[in-house]
């Protein structure tokens, strides 16, 4: 990469289950991670679920 | 970075600068303890956006109970405060931390990063404008998000399934599908939403559990149940739950009386106009873009699909159309949480194969205070009892429980949590922890399987051994299983608690050992997906052993022309050949078999043989990627009988090679779920209807006066395939509808052969006369798989595919630590799926592989040297082989014997400590004596 440096960090823009995941990943592969969530709290919609399928598991 | 947007993106690849607007909260998150105090006061009620417009919140809140960070925020819409200065200001008054900052300000960032994933999700359809169903005018039709939040037990109703409009019990109610999805008349969604179908099922399902005798009636088009144990749920509602399916588009909801009561009316398979009453309708809602999305992608130059998801290629389903820039989730088009997941992994695996060279750069690590030394202490045990919303204080009295807790000896402390798991509840656990120098914690609460990690954190940071922790089950063990009978729950509560407190306080700090990694990754299979996976892997700069049973790489994407997108696999595939061969990180072992296999995360031996000679490697992580195979119909439709009877791959072949009965053919088939979706395959294979939809649009134009005709179940063109299934109705495509029980006849004829089916429109059989039968066929798992996961020690399903360690959460991960899963082996799917889970599994892996060592449980057997004989009994009964016998001599000559534990390959079991007379082995954490502590503590009452 001559001349260009490459930054070592991550914009993940969206703190749904999506975005956390790959949030996750990145930090736990050694990167540093800005997660920007438009709202108060990540969780994105499935914090709004009761169950899933097909497990009935909880959603929480 | 909550409250936060992007306003712009500046840079390239490797190199970007993005800019931030954050929002004012008005709460100074560093002062804010959340407990609740200024929302008690808030005089001000608006709809809460978090429970769909089911219920109220105030202008100052928090979105829900466990959010993270649980902080509290003003909407600056409706706080009275922020509008009228000098107005109300109550929350300031109250706030015993003097958090509130009616002066907080929009601040502006600026960060430089090397790359960006967009993951900004959907927003749910709203039928309201479009007037859809009556919604916003009759209250008792809802959108599914509202029934979620109806059932859910932190939602408006606390799970009692009650109309809006009267509160009375609901009793029958109606899901109507597919509302604003593959709709362009109300509104302009195309294309197929991915989940709604399920979620109805899922919905319906828990409705029912809620209500004794529920009546339930799903409509629909077609039953879209495509994904992994999908089609199992389906067949259970259906049998099992008593849901009622009825394929139709209702066609009216109107209002009948005056109590709230809705008539429907429709037109039924056999032709008869219904009506019906309910208590209930509910709008499946679709999944679309959010307006400040569109407006971000095209500020930023993020090309968008006709449906506005993220333009990306078949072959890089996380790129979007700017370089560096990756995307996943709803976004890239729409879809379910573990395919969300999967994305979320893939992408990331997109940036670290991008940013590679700057790995760790810029990051620092996590660090825990000292430890306190308790031994010699006398136990001090916190007891927190958790009502885990209404779901355990639903049906144990909580209160009785924790005074019940502060009678048992040992325990100092018991306090109530709304939630346990919330931030402000770790907060608050490390505080009680340092105030009243606890030194034991038993939780009582749900299942430690999720949330023993996150308890063990909290009083790590306490400064406590994150082993001196006992989890009682009161929700899954107790209040889930005896929701009937309230006081013996409460009863069983108090025996879980005694149990615990007994056990931990013979418990003692535990030190978890580590081990090395070896930064070499093994994949087993080289199709498309094995070949991802090395690929992304190798060019994060780990070494790759890539092994494949064939003379030549490539796996099943050899028989495919093209992906849904009419992108070329054959040029594909040879580019990414071409990209393995020549990587020199990348090993390739051709004609090789997997013959053997230990070890554990970070140290793997796998024995391959090739030709006849074997050869062990060494590697820290391991993909497995088998692949699937096509099932051969042999005796079904005339297959192996009539020259004119093909499965779909063979048609692509003949077809492409210009076989005279195809070019000369004037009628077409096409059978769907041959082999799949039937008692013995209860599954959907998930690519059938789409190939066989552009088999026939290719098949119209090149030549419009042919018939085509596809005999379907259900039309499974999921997503924003569906434009396909579009555009082959209006080339003249014929889709006729047939069920399990009435499958179609196939017979020679004269000429060609005839098909008869039952014509649900005619309500009369049909007989066409065809020249070609293509019969789309099931994708069945890979028989090595099985030899493979004996080989590994890991599970596949029942049917055959691999098992991920979770349906939703981790869905490329293998219980096993350290081995992962991807492609066909793990389930049908399409090329671009496929990728995606490939580069999911490297993301995955190379989260191990990145490190230098990893931290093992410290639960795990320990010898009591003075004790152990040798006698070996253990050896044989310890599953995991990490048991060896020692031998010497001592000093003074007498010979000994005694066994060694593995701690790597050790699974903490048990089965050596049960097998074992001379007490010569225990499990460290779950010693005999605390075992007995806690039997004991189960009897005494």
């Amino acid at each position: 990469m001559a001349g260009t440096e490459k930054v070592g960090s991550v914009t993940v823009v969206g703190g749904g289950v999506a975005g956390i995941q790959a949030a996750l990943d990145l930090a736990d592969s050694g990167y540093f991670v800005y997660l920007i969530e438009r709202s108060g709290a990540i969780g994105g919609a499935m914090a709004q679920l009761d169950k899933t399928f097909p497990t009935n598991d909880c959603a929480m | 970075m909550t409250l936060c947007e992007v306003t712009d993106v500046t840079g390239t690849e490797g190199n970007f600068t993005v800019k931030i607007k954050e929002h004012p909260r008005y709460v100074d998150v560093d002062k804010c303890i959340a407990c609740g105090i200024c929302a008690e006061k808030c005089p001000k009620k608006v709809e809460d956006e978090y429970n769909a417009g089911t219920a109220k919140r105030k202008a100052i809140y928090v979105k829900y109970a466990q959010a993270v960070p649980l902080k509290y925020q003003i909407d600056p819409e409706h706080c009275i405060r922020l509008n009228k200065p000098g107005k109300c200001g109550f929350c300031e008054k109250f706030c015993p931390s003097g958090a509130i900052n009616f002066d907080d300000k929009e601040k502006l960032h600026t960060i430089n990063v090397g790359s960006i994933i967009l993951a900004p999700g959907f927003d749910c359809f709203d039928p309201k404008e479009a007037g859809i169903w009556g919604y916003g005018r009759y209250p008792n039709v809802i959108t599914s998000m509202q029934l979620e939040r109806y059932l859910s037990a932190s939602g408006p109703t606390e799970g009692h399934l009650v109309r809006p409009s009267d509160g009375k019990p609901v009793r029958k109610m109606a899901f109507l599908q597919c509302v604003g999805s593959r709709d362009q008349n109300r509104c302009s969604n195309e294309y197929c939403s991915s989940v709604c179908c399920m979620y109805a099922i899922k919905e319906a399902v828990i409705a029912k559990d809620h209500v004794d005798g529920l009546d339930a009636t799903i409509f629909f088009m077609d039953m879209r149940t495509f994904g992994k144990d999908f089609e199992r749920y389906y067949e259970n509602a259906k049998t099992r739950h008593g849901i009622r399916f009825v394929r139709c588009r209702v066609h009216g909801v109107e209002p009948h009386g005056s109590d709230g009561d809705l008539r429907l009316h429709y037109i039924n398979e056999e032709g008869r106009q219904i009506e019906e009453y309910y208590d209930l309708v509910v709008l499946s809602v679709g999944l679309e873009t959010p307006q400040q999305v569109k407006e971000l992608a095209a500020k930023i130059g993020i090309q968008l699909t006709p449906h506005n998801f993220a333009a990306t290629s078949a072959f890089s389903p996380v790129l979007t159309s700017r370089p560096g820039i990756f995307t996943c989730g709803a976004f890239a088009g729409p879809k379910d949480i573990p395919q969300s997941v999967m994305e979320g992994s893939a992408a990331a695996a997109g940036v670290a194969d991008l940013l590679a060279p700057a790995r760790y750069s810029l990051t620092q690590e996590k660090s825990f205070p000292p430890e306190r030394d308790v031994s010699g202490q006398e136990p001090r045990i916190g007891v927190f009892v958790c009502h885990c919303g209404s779901n355990i204080a639903g049906v144990v009295d909580v209160e009785a429980v924790a005074d019940y807790a502060a009678s048992l000896p040992g325990v100092v402390h018991v306090e109530r949590n709304l939630f346990t798991c919330s931030q402000d509840t770790q907060d608050l656990m490390k505080k009680r922890i340092e105030e009243q120098g606890l030194n034991r914690i038993v939780v009582a609460a749900c299942t430690p399987r999720t949330h023993e990690p996150l308890f063990r954190e909290t009083i790590k940071a306490a400064g406590l051994n994150e082993y001196l922790l006992e989890m009682a089950n009161l929700r899954n063990h107790d209040s889930w299983v005896h929701s009937n009978d309230p006081t013996k729950a409460t009863e069983k509560a108090k025996d879980l608690v005694r149990m615990a407190v007994a056990k931990v306080a013979l418990q003692s700090p535990l030190k978890a050992e580590s081990v090395g990694i070896v930064p070499v990754a093994l994949v087993v299979g080289g199709g498309i997906a094995g070949m991802e996976s090395a690929l992304s892997l190798a060019d994060q700069g780990f070494e790759v052993h890539l092994i494949e049973k064939r003379k030549y790489l490539g796996g099943n994407a050899r028989h495919l022309n093209h992906t849904w997108t009419y992108e070329d696999i054959p040029r594909y595939l040879d580019g990414l050949v071409k990209k393995v061969t020549e990587n020199p990180l990348i090993h390739l072992y051709l004609e090789s078999e997997v013959i053997d296999a230990k070890g554990f995360v970070g140290n793997f031996v796998t024995t391959i043989q090739q030709g006849g000679k074997k050869k062990e490697i060494k590697h820290g992580i391991g993909i497995i990627a088998t692949g699937g195979k096509g099932y051969r119909p042999e005796g079904e439709y005339g297959y192996g009988e009539y020259e004119e009877v093909f499965t779909a791959i063979e048609f692509d072949a003949v077809k492409k090679a210009g076989d005279f009965r195809v070019k000369r053919g004037r009628t077409f088939v096409f059978i769907q779920c041959v082999g799949s979706r039937q008692e013995d395959r209860l599954y959907c294979s998930r690519v059938c209807c789409t190939h066989s939809v552009q088999a026939a649009i290719e098949l119209k134009k090149e030549d419009p006066s042919r018939s085509v005709y596809i005999l379907y179940r259900d039309m499974r063109t999921y997503g924003q395939r569906e434009a396909l299934f579009k555009e082959a109705r209006m080339l003249g495509v014929i889709f006729i509808n047939y069920e399990l029980h009435g499958r179609p006849k196939v017979k020679k004829a004269k000429q060609g052969l005839t098909v008869e089916v039952w014509d649900h429109v005619l309500h009369r059989p049909l007989i066409i006369n065809t020249d070609v039968l293509v019969l789309a066929t099931a994708i069945e798992p890979n028989p090595v798989s099985k030899e493979l996961a004996k080989l590994y020690k890991v599970p596949v399903d029942s049917d055959g595919f691999f098992q991920e360690a979770h349906a939703k959460l981790r869905p490329v991960d293998f219980s096993v630590d350290g081995l992962y899963m991807a492609g066909l082996a793990h389930y049908p799917k399409p090329v671009e799926e496929a990728i995606a889970q490939a580069k999911a599994a490297a993301a995955r892996a190379a989260s191990i592989l990145s490190r230098k060592e990893i931290p093992l449980e410290a639960t795990k057997a320990q010898v009591v040297l003075e004790k152990c004989d040798g006698c070996g009994l253990c050896i044989d009964v310890c599953p995991y082989q990490a048991i060896t016998l020692l031998e010497g001599v001592d000093d003074q000559g007498h010979p000994w014997k005694r066994v060694e534990i593995n701690k790597a390959q050790c699974k903490g079991c048990g089965l050596c400590q049960g097998t074992c007379p001379k007490d010569g082995v225990y499990v460290a954490g779950f010693s005999s004596q605390q075992l007995r502590a806690q039997i004991e503590a189960a009897l005494a009452v």
